[in-house]
């Protein structure tokens, strides 16, 4: 990050403000401790199921430490079942990532640089479509897709994923357009550039950032998404609704090993935003 | 291009896609909460408003547990985020960044295998409570799971970065010399809390307050997972009407007035901070 | 208002009165005669067969016999994890005369098999390519309550729905279901969060035969089970999940099914002790079943005739640990402890043969009751007459 708001602590023997900084030596940064209480709680369940993808079960219950084994890494594909629901909720993903990324964007897009009739109409739906429950996105759809003889499946799916999709990433978007300068299209159509030259050359390339943002942004509440899903997704099976449907006879440690490997992609990221705010230092 | 099409061009495709998946489908649902039938019949039109009826005098219980629960675990995400945002803004220096990452990183692994995890995490010999009552501290029969307080704190757990977030952005966007002008005004670290900060901030727990409550109120995983008897939440009746017991026109009724409600309070709560507001900080 | 927005409400008034007119339509078809259906049918080669999880070994070992005996290949799916979703599932597309993607399913007796059956989605079974069936179904599986005559259904297994314990915390033997309303258990009881489930225990508490109540038993089973509910006896209602508590102690007893409880002590050395209330318990039946959209009902009648051939049956059984509609199939399992004495597979052969929970003895089926059978507005009522204790 730019800014660093951390006072610098005054020099000792600094006449300038010898309150604080007599009280900032003594005390504890309970803050910190704090934070880091905090952060525990969060992790708590992660190292457990981070730690039980190691763990060799006697039956189907995966529950109690019983020893170390490697055993689920090698046969991490085992059931044709979770592959596949696995297989579902990427794919889903990545149609969800692409469309709602190229629905959203041009909605950014417009929201930010145009002012329009119906603009005020359109932040109200996307308002509501972002802050409505999530029970009630998918009990709609599945009244609606009842109500017309659609039969619920993959591509329900997606068209809800996109629905609730299509806002963040407009709102992502709009934020980006917002802070551009608009002189610079100008500059480019001076130029000789038509609008659609001036639109792939210009403007994409500047808002490519928060395309790629809102893109993710989208394919994580997709893949992550189980309350919608469950309304609309007919015989299909994603990854959360495999696993919600093994609970009742026992998780196999296989889920442990996808759901560490998901979680390590998650570090990995982190790993490699922190290194290049440092190297931006 | 014409200036004067090329935002409708733009917005086209999007609101064609909102009209037809998340208009429509209100109304669809509209329509279908004032049908009677069964799946064997099929259910007819004849515009039965003793659904609702039906619907509020059955599940009444259920919806003021939904909202009571769902106060509970934002009031609970405000006591544990504030501090944590105002800490991070003001004292994370440069691991700012890396903090927030902290903060999301649990969310790469599933809601659903989280919120499982806790019931493992809850069980009364489990890693939590065996220690704890080994040493002691906790009574033998003591129990977590299956309780009301077990759902409230797996709510809380899974939307806290929703709160933590909002705040987060708004005290990082505050301008530290305004607490060193209240430090030199002779405030106290008190006053300068209340007066000069908690301000500033209100509009980002504003938002977290609606990121954190709508969600909470109308979820049904943690409710089914870690709950037990006299903790079923109004999702989990929607759930249940709909995808077991096939009873199309009592849920879609119980589910429009779970969202009248959620309705209402949004918008007394954005009258009461200003329409404008709320939408953008929201945004 | 301008005429423009007054034409724009207009518009919208009209679309949303056009969609208000609509329904759901109704579903319900004319089952074609069983011989009609079947005299155009050939053999395809292949099937998609729909099961419960844990229902065939991972290696699939009866299906791959099957194969090598007929060279029909079965696309094997462990899809079926709630009767009521996978109905919810099916349901639409079998209203539209679509594919379910199954040739072959299999569904306990209840609700949902009621409501297939109502609404004429199966197909009428052709009873003479059952040669199997004919000769090796026990006389109680041959004419079952929830399909006279078999004419849609021929059972897959069967199980008791009754009452686990877990010695190491309960001191006393459970002998009925009037312990599971012992407040001396208070918080550590589990029940089922099923409605049938959980009236059957109500009615036999009641001592009412599950089969035969009305209204007024469902009425006085109900109140019972809030009694319970409320006295704060009951921890949680569970689906198939009360295992895992029962064992590490969370729970103390809780109703469940027989199997699970046979596998769970086999497979982790537990020492769960699982037990017919004398009050009564109810058997259940999860059933094969042909939808009417298949694309293969030869393949999958073939099936399920193969599945009663007593070598596979024991081979079945022996896996999943429930009760098999072949009796003859102890004899076989004890045949196989002989041949294999000794061995560790042996002795689970050879307590696996002599298990009344895989093989009930004439006493128990004594003590065995069927489920209700309902018609769609009756089921309504007496779903959520239950749903109201199990979702408080």
């Amino acid at each position: 990050m730019s800014t660093d708001v951390r006072t610098p602590p005054a020099a000792p023997g600094t006449p300038a403000e010898p309150r604080r900084t007599a009280r900032a030596r003594r005390r504890i940064d309970w803050g910190r401790y704090y934070t880091w209480a905090v952060l525990a709680w969060l992790f708590l369940p992660i190292l457990f199921m981070v730690a039980f993808s190691f763990n060799d079960p006697a039956g189907r219950h995966n529950i109690t430490w019983q020893g170390f084994t490697l055993h689920w890494y090698k046969n991490a594909f085992a059931y044709p079942e979770l592959n596949e629901a696995m297989f579902n909720s990427v794919s889903i993903a990545l149609l969800t990532m692409l469309m709602s990324g190229v629905l959203g964007t041009l909605l950014g897009l417009a929201l930010g640089r145009f002012s329009f009739r119906g603009k005020q109409l359109t932040n109200l739906v996307m308002f509501a479509a972002i802050s409505a429950p999530e029970v009630v996105l998918g009990a709609a759809l599945l009244s609606t897709f009842l109500m017309m003889g659609v039969t619920t499946g993959y591509w329900t799916t997606v068209v809800a994923h996109v629905m609730f999709c299509v806002s963040f990433v407009a709102i992502t978007v709009r934020a980006r357009v917002i802070t551009l300068d608009p002189r610079l299209e100008e500059a480019a159509q001076d130029l000789g550039a038509g609008p659609w030259t001036t639109f792939r050359l210009v403007t994409l390339p500047m808002l490519f950032p928060a395309v790629m943002a809102g893109g993710l942004l989208a394919f994580a509440l997709s893949i992550d998404d189980y309350i919608i899903t469950t309304f609309v997704s007919g015989d299909v099976t994603t990854f959360p609704l495999w696993i919600w449907g093994t609970t009742r006879v026992g998780i196999p440690p296989q889920v442990n090993v996808m759901g560490t490997l998901l979680f390590l992609v998650g570090v990995i990221l982190a790993v490699a935003n922190i290194v290049m705010a440092r190297r931006r230092r | 291009m014409n200036r004067k099409i090329t935002p409708y061009a733009l917005v086209l495709p999007a609101w064609a896609w909102l009209a037809l998946f998340f208009v429509v489908p209100i109304g669809g649902m509209l329509s279908l909460s004032l049908t009677t039938g069964n799946v064997i019949t099929g259910f007819q039109q004849t515009f039965a408003v003793g659904n609702y009826v039906d619907a509020v005098s059955t599940y009444w219980e259920q919806i003021l547990r939904s909202l009571f629960y769902g106060a509970c675990a934002t009031v609970l995400c405000i006591a544990i985020g504030y501090p944590m945002a105002y800490w991070i803004a003001f004292k994370g220096g440069p691991y700012k960044s890396t903090y927030l990452l902290l903060i999301l990183l649990p969310f790469f692994v599933s809601f659903v295998l989280r919120t499982i995890s806790w019931r493992f995490l809850l069980s009364d010999t489990g890693v939590v409570l065996g220690p704890l009552k080994s040493i002691g501290l906790v009574p033998e029969g003591f129990a977590l799971l299956n309780s009301a307080t077990a759902v409230i704190l797996g709510l809380a757990y899974n939307f806290l970065p929703f709160m933590i977030l909002p705040i987060y952005a708004v005290l990082e966007r505050m301008d530290p010399r305004m607490v060193e002008a209240a430090h030199d005004l002779y405030a106290g670290r008190f006053q300068a809390f209340v007066r000069v900060i908690l301000p500033v901030s209100l509009p980002g727990v504003f938002a977290g307050v609606l990121m954190t409550f709508i969600p909470t109120s109308s979820d049904y995983v943690n409710a089914s997972v870690l709950g037990g008897t006299h903790n079923t939440m109004i999702g989990n009746v929607i759930q249940t009407q709909y995808l077991i017991n096939n009873n199309y026109p009592i849920a879609s009724s119980i589910t429009f007035v779970l969202m009248g409600l959620l309705l209402i309070g949004i918008f007394s709560y954005a009258r009461a901070l200003g329409t404008e507001r709320v939408m953008e900080v929201h945004a | 208002m301008t005429r423009r927005r007054t034409l724009q409400a207009g518009g919208a008034a009209a679309a949303a009165l056009a969609l208000s007119a609509c329904g759901v339509g109704g579903q319900q078809r004319d089952p074609a005669a069983s011989e009609d259906y079947w005299a155009d049918k050939e053999q395809t080669g292949s099937l998609r067969f729909a099961n419960w999880p844990l229902y065939m070994d991972s290696e699939r070992t009866q299906l791959q016999q099957f194969t090598e005996s007929t060279g029909i290949e079965v696309d094997y799916k462990e899809d079926v994890q709630e009767a009521a979703s996978f109905f919810g599932q099916i349901q639409p597309r079998l209203a539209n005369g679509d594919d379910t993607g199954y040739d072959l399913m299999v569904l306990p007796n209840g609700f949902e098999l009621a409501k297939l059956i109502e609404l004429g989605y199966l197909v009428q079974l052709d009873h003479t390519r059952l040669p199997n069936y004919a000769e090796y179904a026990g006389e109680s599986y041959k004419n079952t309550a929830y399909d006279p005559g078999n004419q849609f259904t021929v059972p897959y297994t069967s199980g008791i729905t009754g009452i686990a314990y877990n010695p190491d915390y309960v001191d006393r033997e459970i002998t009925s279901i009037a312990d599971l309303w012992d407040p001396e258990f208070e918080g550590k009881v589990g029940m089922m969060g099923d409605a049938q489930e959980i009236a059957n225990f109500g009615l036999l508490l009641n001592g009412v035969n599950p089969a035969d109540s009305t209204l007024e038993d469902w009425q006085a089973a109900a109140e019972k089970l809030r009694e319970q509910r409320d006295a704060g006896i009951v921890r949680a209602y569970y689906d198939q999940d009360f295992i895992q508590p029962l064992t590490n102690g969370d729970l103390w007893m809780t109703m469940a099914w027989s199997g699970d409880i046979y596998q769970q002590n086999a497979e982790e050395g537990t020492n769960l002790k699982f037990v017919v209330p004398d009050e009564g318990a109810t058997l259940w039946t999860d059933n094969l079943m042909i939808p009417y959209t298949s694309q293969a009902p030869v393949d999958a009648i073939e099936l399920m005739n193969f599945l009663y051939d007593p070598e596979i049956a024991t081979g079945l059984t022996e896996y999943i640990a429930y009760i098999t509609p072949v009796p003859y199939a102890q004899e076989v399992m004890a045949e196989w402890a002989d041949a294999e004495d000794g061995s560790e597979r042996g002795e689970a052969l050879r307590e696996m043969s002599e298990s009344s929970l895989v093989f009930p003895t004439e006493g128990d089926y004594q003590k065995l009751h069927n489920y209700v059978n309902l018609e769609a507005d009756a089921q309504e009522e007496f779903a959520s007459l239950f749903h109201e204790i199990t979702q408080s």
